[in-house]
């Protein structure tokens, strides 16, 4: 499976019926040093859109939105102790959620890696 | 970001964006929010060893007359003429009802007084005052001139390599002195806590001077991102969030920065209800405030008591990354303001349990000589 992205700078990597989501390391960057992660509830369901977690960093709060519908299975423990691992690994071990998936053409609908990397080129610094 | 053609920028701008700093629009001019190090870590090194501020963006002022000590009393409630020649103090700007129109900060030089105000207000200000002290002083703005904050430990070491004397400078004096070949007005004070100095440096000898000191092994440049958790911490107010006209300096715990003689003398706009509301409490009152937990509850949060009626606001609120907890101040009735009473804080719709805590958050670490 490859990374899909939002224009909202989330990230999804699906297994199966399973969406992970975090947001992108341009995300992180943009953000600079976490502080907070505010987590949904697991066994809650989202639509797409939704506002899914808020990252807090020392300057300010920022929405992270579901890219997809569904339901909320897990969520990133390891963030109440360590909300830097957004920054430090966005990509992977800084993920916020984990979501089956209801509607698979959701997915469809995101940039690759490649769009979202002409995206992110094409936003004015 | 598109090019906002009436942004003004500091004489240090180009060297702020060859250090690799996130540039923001502040006050109308484009200042550096934060370096490539970070807030966290700026913020750490400042509480840790030195940090430089680039505050040109603030105003400077001279005020000079037959007694312009005597003149600017009128329209603030310092204690200006108790200054010896070299000695400075925090005061602010007041307006009929005692509410802050601006906090500053008035130096008494030799003859004349050198005045520090914020950027946000300096064209108001500056009218203010020529207006409030026409016939009796005049108002000059130093506009040939930047203004750096050196904060720190290490600040004082690292200054006096280059001029030993600022070593034994105590808080809050003024002296003017050559630092490295450079003519400087020095200041020992500062917005973070820390010990440190302010430098007001000629424009066209601004950059070298900075070069200099960012060339010393403690010194890291660092932006108004960590300025500002730096002053939170040190539970010191920030103009336009904290002071606004509504707020008067008894609500807001300012009442060390008003003298015995001026609040009984009065004398300056607002002296009636200052010294009403000094005489019956004020309604409401600034107190620090640790929420439980650690989402930072920011400004405008709304704060309730513990039956969920909404009783004030939170006017700062952020991280401090010294003590790695959420740390805020706000106002609230008088009847909450004890330290260790309970609140709650509306985050995002939601009651948190919250404090109200003693300010400073970090103590301050000021040279007293």
């Amino acid at each position: 499976m490859s990374y899909r992205f939002t224009e909202d700078h989330e990230w999804v990597l699906v297994e199966g019926n399973i969406a992970t989501i975090g947001i992108s390391d341009y995300a992180q960057g943009q953000l600079g040093d976490v502080v907070y992660v505010e987590l949904p509830s697991v066994g809650g369901d989202v639509s797409k859109g939704d506002e899914l977690a808020v990252v807090e960093s020392v300057k300010a709060a920022s929405e992270v939105y579901s890219p997809v519908s569904g339901e909320v299975v897990e969520v990133n423990g390891e963030l109440e102790g360590a909300p830097t691992l957004v920054n430090e690994d966005a990509m992977d071990t800084g993920w916020f959620a984990k979501i089956r998936i209801k509607d698979a053409s959701e997915i469809e609908e995101l940039m690759d890696e490649t769009a979202y990397k002409s995206f992110v080129e094409g936003l004015d610094e | 970001m598109s090019e906002n053609p009436s942004i003004k920028k500091t004489v240090l701008f180009d060297l702020h964006v060859e250090l690799g700093a996130k540039m923001v629009p502040f006050a109308g001019y484009d200042m550096p929010v934060q370096y490539p190090d970070g807030i966290l870590k700026e913020h750490l090194h400042t509480r840790s060893a030195a940090g430089l501020f680039d505050v040109s963006h603030m105003g400077q002022l001279v005020i000079s007359g037959a007694d312009p000590a005597k003149a600017i009393e009128s329209l603030i409630p310092g204690d200006i003429q108790s200054l010896a020649p070299g000695e400075m103090r925090y005061s602010f700007l007041t307006n009929d009802k005692g509410g802050i129109l601006d906090d500053l900060i008035v130096t008494r030089r030799g003859a004349d007084l050198f005045v520090v105000v914020n950027a946000a207000c300096k064209e108001q200000d500056t009218a203010l005052l020529r207006d409030g002290l026409r016939g009796q002083a005049e108002v000059t703005e130093l506009a040939d001139r930047a203004l750096v904050a050196l904060q720190g430990p290490k600040a004082a070491e690292v200054l006096a390599r280059f001029a030993k004397d600022v070593a034994t400078m105590p808080f809050m004096t003024y002296r003017e002195m050559t630092i490295a070949g450079v003519p400087c007005f020095v200041t020992r004070s500062g917005y973070t806590g820390e010990d440190g100095f302010e430098l007001s440096i000629p424009l066209d000898q601004a950059v070298t001077l900075c070069r200099k000191l960012l060339g010393e092994a403690e010194v890291k440049p660092i932006g108004l991102g960590a300025r500002d958790s730096l002053r939170l911490e040190a539970g010191l107010c920030l103009y336009g969030h904290d002071l606004t006209e509504e707020t008067t300096p008894v609500a807001a715990g300012l009442l060390w920065a008003i003298s015995k003689r001026r609040r009984t003398e009065g004398g300056f706009p607002g002296a009636a209800a200052i010294q009403a509301e000094i005489a019956n409490k004020p309604a409401m009152r600034r107190v620090g405030i640790l929420p439980e937990g650690r989402a930072p509850a920011r400004e405008h949060t709304e704060i309730t008591d513990e039956a969920g009626n909404v009783i004030g606001e939170i006017t700062s609120g952020g991280f401090s990354p010294s003590l790695e907890i959420p740390i805020a101040m706000g106002y609230v009735p008088l009847a909450f303001s004890d330290v260790g009473t309970k609140i709650n804080l509306l985050v995002r719709g939601k009651p948190r349990p919250a404090m109200v805590a003693k300010m400073p958050f970090v103590e301050q670490r000021y040279y007293r000589g």
